[in-house]
């Protein structure tokens, strides 16, 4: 075991029953990894993080580190993610999403985090697929491509997920894959730091679904077509347009600094007790108006 | 304090505030606004935060957030948003993360009568969210009891750690009423039950200590698992019968065993009653007055209000039906809590007054009901 394998370690629940629920091979592993990766690289204290989950494969990982751990509901992660962050500012907390879980049910909450630019660390694990329900398409789901909802080909383009989220108002947006562990433990750890709305896209697969319809074949056998279809921003900036259309461009896509949600906030508090009154003293108490 | 006209709504926010509610989550939507904009006047004031999410869903999601993070939290909306919040007061309910939901009724399913006054929803308070569930549900029947019944949400909800709903209806919202509102400090006010074990010791849903379990705040040292899943003692997810159950059953205790700390009403001229009146909300207040009426009419009728809907007052009210001969319950829906009563109490002694229309009940009404008319 080396260093960092041991570290990562540190991180896992003893009091958790392992092994994982995930099919052996699945990417979600891979982006646990670089998550626990990053935060270590940080010297963040456990106390100090939370992760926020939705409902899918992907919503399962929060639950086996050693963190504040919060599994909600399909969809609303970034809204519970919100008012936990709202009611406890200093704690770091990261949101982790599949791509149904954060661009269908949970779109509209997806683009006014970003809009709100709530100080969060989103991370969608993109498999194109649902998961956990076996498979139907999702909002991510390629063009053509099979899905146990869609027999005969999809018909419904994908969203882009870093561009939506950079139209909406993020700070901080970057792509990477499973096959790249190491760039992923880098934007990750980009991400935390950042303050504001930032989301990393880890491209996953999930070959038990998606792998298997479209008989792209086993976990390795996606792992490859992962790194042959992925390509860096600066190499992607070579191509013409439509070239870079079937390619996935990993790196850091957009990276702007602008006030967030609290410290606007915290201005409004400023104001409001600025104009408080005797009367509302005397109503609310000692202490009651801090 | 100077007494004042206050207006239900506003009365509600008074109470969060003074519950020590300092996180407010909601979407706008007639006739519960006024308290979303009170709110977003005082909060700041205090030191606490309000936000306006994007649909009912994600406000309750961040007020459950937000109480994970150790901070009392509020919403309110009306029918429209309080169905969109179902799914979450079973999350509230199954993870015991304490919360409160007013919800001012409108008339009719849909967008209905935005303006008008219902009590339609009293059922959906009990069951609309999937699954079995313990849940508790005040009702109250005036300004002073809007502000009263608020505080009282937020000691219940921190006490048991549940959800707890205010069912409101919409002219107590809106109505002006005479209020002293008492100082804060005045007011007993419960926060949730912390702990000081070593965190290895800690069990976020176990039983050692009783039936509601200490919630320490994300971020105060105490690192635990949360879901809406079923779950052991450590939060973890599980799917063993000899884990499922036991938590089934204590969360049904935790509420069932404190029914006298839990349930409110009062009782009026029933002692010598051979008809009762049970209402709740505005409704009891018409009722009050068809007594009176009654009673010059040497009829003896007594009244039971109910300030607790949910869970049910099973025992006060079937000790009415032992004594009384007949029992009315006005309601402004098609007969909801009045299938409650007639469980209790027979369906034989049961005379329902119902009107789903957007108009209040009147006294005439129940006197009708009254003189067998
Ligand atoms: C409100 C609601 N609707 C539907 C579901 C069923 N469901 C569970 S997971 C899921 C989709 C999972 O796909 P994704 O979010 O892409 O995550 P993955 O499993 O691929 O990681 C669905 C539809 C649910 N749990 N809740
Ligand atoms: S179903 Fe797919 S996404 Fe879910 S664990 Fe298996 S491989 Fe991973």
């Amino acid at each position: 075991m080396d260093k960092d394998e041991r570290s990562a370690y540190s991180y896992l629940r003893t009091t958790k029953k392992f092994p994982n629920i995930w099919c052996s091979g699945c990417g979600i592993g891979i982006v646990m990894g670089a998550l626990i990766r990053a935060i270590d690289r940080m010297g963040l204290d456990k106390n100090k993080i939370a992760l926020v989950s939705g409902i899918g494969c992907s919503g399962r990982m929060p639950v086996y580190m050693d963190f504040n751990t919060m599994h909600t509901t399909h969809g609303r992660a970034l809204a519970f993610a919100t008012g936990l962050k709202l009611a406890k500012p200093e704690l770091k907390v990261v949101v982790i999403m599949g791509d149904g879980d954060a661009l269908a049910i949970g779109g509209n909450h997806f683009i006014h985090a970003a809009r709100r630019n709530i100080d969060l660390t989103a991370i969608v694990i993109n498999n194109q697929i649902y998961g956990m329900t076996g498979g139907q398409y999702s909002p991510t789901t390629p063009l053509e491509m099979r899905a146990t909802t869609a027999p005969y080909g999809h018909v419904e383009p994908p969203f882009p997920i870093c561009e939506l989220a950079i139209a909406a108002g993020a700070t901080y947006v970057a792509r990477s894959t499973v096959y790249h562990a190491v760039e992923l433990d880098k934007f990750i750890e980009h991400a935390i730091q950042k303050v504001g709305f930032s989301l990393v896209e880890a491209v996953s697969y999930c070959h038990t679904t998606f792998g298997r319809l479209n008989k792209i074949g086993s976990a390795v056998e996606m792992m490859h077509q992962l790194k042959e279809m992925s390509i860096s921003l600066s190499a992607a900036e070579k191509l013409t347009p439509e070239e870079r259309s079937l390619k996935i461009i990993r790196g850091v896509l957009h990276n702007i600094d602008k006030p967030d949600y609290s410290s606007l906030y915290d201005k409004v508090i400023e104001r409001a007790k600025a104009s408080v009154t005797g009367k509302e003293y005397m109503r609310a108490g000692p202490g009651g108006l801090e | 304090m100077a007494v004042t006209l206050m207006q239900g709504n506003e009365a509600v926010g008074w109470g969060a505030l003074a519950a020590g509610c300092r996180f407010y989550a909601g979407y706008p939507i007639t006739p519960s606004s006024e308290i979303a904009e009170m709110l977003s006047r005082e909060l700041p004031k205090y030191g606490g935060k309000f936000i306006q999410m994007e649909d009912e869903i994600a406000s309750l999601a961040a007020c459950i957030g937000a109480s994970v993070g150790g901070v009392k939290s509020m919403t309110a909306t009306s029918g429209p948003g309080f169905s969109l919040m179902q799914e979450h007061i079973g999350y509230a309910a199954m993870t015991e993360v304490p919360c409160v939901i007013v919800s001012v009724q409108r008339l009719g399913p849909s967008t209905g009568q935005p303006t008008s006054p219902s009590q339609g929803d009293v059922m959906q308070a009990r069951w609309g969210t999937h699954g079995d569930h313990p849940i508790i549900v005040l009702y109250p029947n005036s300004v002073p009891k809007a502000f009263g019944l608020t505080v009282t949400a937020f000691n219940l909800a921190e006490k048991y750690r549940t959800p707890v709903i205010l069912l409101m209806d919409e002219v107590i919202a809106h109505m002006r009423e005479r209020f002293e509102m008492p100082p804060f400090e005045s007011l007993t006010v419960i926060d949730r039950m912390g702990t000081n074990v070593p965190p290895e010791w800690y069990k976020p849903y176990g039983d050692t200590i009783g039936d509601v379990p200490p919630m320490p705040s994300f971020g105060s040292g105490y690192r635990y698992h949360i879901t809406g899943l079923f779950h052991d003692v450590m939060g973890y997810p599980t799917q063993r019968l000899d884990e499922i159950n036991p938590l089934v059953e204590r969360m049904q205790r935790k509420i069932n065993n404190h029914l006298e700390d839990i349930l409110l009403f009062e009782e009026e001229e029933t002692d010598d009653a051979n008809t009762v009146i049970i209402a709740y909300g505005v409704t009891s207040r018409s009722a009050r007055h068809a007594m009176r009426l009654a009673r010059n009419h040497r009829h003896n009728i007594g009244l039971l209000t109910l300030y607790t809907i949910w869970p049910f007052p099973e025992e006060a009210v079937m000790r009415i039906g032992r004594s009384a001969r007949r029992v009315i319950v006005p309601e402004m829906n098609l007969g909801q809590l009045a299938l409650e009563v007639e469980r209790a109490v027979g369906k034989h002694k049961v005379v329902r007054v119902n009107r789903a229309d957007g108009e209040m009940i009147s006294p005439q009404m129940i006197l009708q009901a009254i003189e067998g008319r």
